[in-house]
Formats: C-alpha cells, structure tokens, sequence
C-alpha cells in the first residue's frame, strides 16, 4: 500500500508513468536473465579466440552477443581453472551483472551470504553442496558500482561433442556466481 | 564510510537460505518498487551514489530487518522527501486515502 501510495502521487505529479514501469518489468522478467550470460560462456568454451577477447575485455566481448548495459558497464571475467576457482559477491549491497545474469537471487543480497563467503569461502561453498580440492585456490572477487564479475566456469568433461546452444543449456546461473560447478551433462 | 551495510566478515548471521526456481519478484509491489527505481533515475531525481547512501544512512537495526526492496523503499521516501517533491506527510495522506478506498 505504501508503494501503491508512492506511485500514485508520483503518478500525479507527471513524474512516473506507470505503463513504463510495466514495460520495465516484463523486460527483466523476459528477456534479461542467466540465459544471456548461459550463451557468452558457451561461446568461449566452443571459440578460443571469443575466450581469449573475453578475458582480455570481458565489457567488449559480452557486448559482442548484445549484451551490455545498465549495471553491466564496466565487466570482468574470471576463469576457472584446475588450480583456480572464483566466486563473486557484493559485500556492501547487491551489485550484479544484470545484462549478463539478469536480477541477483535473494540470497545474494542477503546479510549472511555477503558476511560469511569473503572469511570462510569453503565453507559458504560448502553449503551450496561443492567441495573442492585443498590443492585449488579460492578467490573471491568483491563488486562494486563500477566493475561486476562473470565467472567462467570449468567446461565439464564428455561435452566435446557438444553444440554451442547444447553447452549453453548446461551452464547455470550459480555457476556463473561461483557458487556452482558446471555438471556433465545425463548421458 | 563504515556503516551496518559493510557486512563482509562478520560473524553469526546465519545460514544462506536458497530458494529453486525463484522469481525475480516475490510480490507484486518488488516489481513496482524496481520500476519505480528507472522513473526516477531517468528523471534525474537522484543518481544511483545517492540511491544507495540513503540506503546506507538507514536505522542498522532497519537494515538488518527488513528485506532488499525494503531498503529501496526507504530510499526513495528519503530522497524524494530531501529533494523535497514528496513530504513523509503527503505521502501518509495518500496512504490513508487508497486504504479507506479499499484498493490494494
């Protein structure tokens, strides 16, 4: 009600239209989503050159697939690898790569996630079910207003027969936030 | 600015609750509070620094209470209230108006 309140009266005032706000919605709840970030994964996993520009510029290269704006300007990919595996948060708010991952998950924002994965990340990894080696260094990689991250993930193995939309279908959102690892896909 | 926001490292708040196939809002008004956010980002009310100060200044035991598009609301009633284009008091009023309307 306090909304509806707040709308109304900016509404009144000329300085919201409430159509607008439609559209707004269903752009996000439609079209900008994981899946974007799903199709910039399997392209670098399919074209090493896409890799290596991604890596090097992660901002270009995404806007390369159409991607690209509000909380997406400034982006950087980080790759996993054998020996590497990253994880992104927000310690502060809630900062996320909206062109590439859509709108962050509630426990993304929430206090005990953006508390606990920069002092224990094993154990916040832990608790999204991935146990990883002793041996692999875990980063985690603090955004801000200015910079967000993409996690590439590690390609699964037995997927190199693959197209690159069948890649595309495996990789998940929390994959591409670190706090999940590609599977290999049911043979 | 060090502040009940910068949470990173601290202790005791609990386990990480996730939820499958979740929707981006959880109910209706999430979405108008997001909507809300590009209005008055395009109309130059505020940027988003200020959009997330307000958010900052909140009351620490608020912040930790209430959920994310919470912290927007309150935003949006701080700084349209500064910038002064809605009042606390007007904003009441027209509060009390829908509700005795009975809209929703």
């Amino acid at each position: 009600m306090r909304v509806k309140a707040l709308e109304t009266l900016l509404s009144e005032k000329g300085l919201v239209d409430s159509s607008a706000i439609d559209t707004v919605i269903e752009l996000y709840e439609t079209k900008i989503g994981p899946r974007n970030g799903a199709a910039v994964v399997a392209r670098a996993w399919s074209d090493p050159d896409y890799k290596a520009r991604l890596l090097e510029n992660g901002t270009k290269a995404i806007a390369e697939l159409g991607f690209e704006g509000v909380q997406g300007e400034d982006m950087m990919v980080v790759e996993n690898t054998d020996s590497v595996h990253n994880v992104v948060v927000c310690t502060l708010c809630s900062c996320y790569p909206w062109p590439t991952l859509g709108l962050p998950p509630v426990w993304y924002k929430s206090a005990p996630y953006r508390s606990k994965v920069v002092r224990d990340p094993r154990g916040v990894l832990s608790e999204f079910g991935v146990e990883l080696p002793d041996s692999v260094e875990i980063r985690v990689w603090d955004s801000n207003a200015e910079l967000r991250y993409l996690v590439l993930p590690n390609r699964p193995a037995g997927t190199d027969d693959l197209s690159e939309a069948e890649l595309a279908e495996l990789v998940t959102r929390d994959s591409m936030i670190g706090t999940a690892l590609v599977a290999a896909p049911a043979s | 600015m060090n502040g009940i926001h910068d949470l990173g490292g601290m202790h005791g708040l609990g386990p990480i609750d996730q939820e499958a196939n979740e929707p981006y809002f959880h109910e209706e008004w999430e979405g108008r509070v997001f909507g809300m956010f590009f209005a008055n980002f395009a109309q130059g009310h505020f940027n988003v620094d200020q959009f997330r100060h307000a958010i900052e200044r909140m009351d620490p035991a608020e912040y930790l209470q209430s959920s994310y598009y919470e912290h927007w609301l309150h935003a949006f009633e701080t700084l349209l209230h500064e910038k002064g284009i809605i009042s606390p008091d007007e904003l009441d009023r027209k509060q009390a108006e829908l509700s005795q309307a009975g809209d929703s």
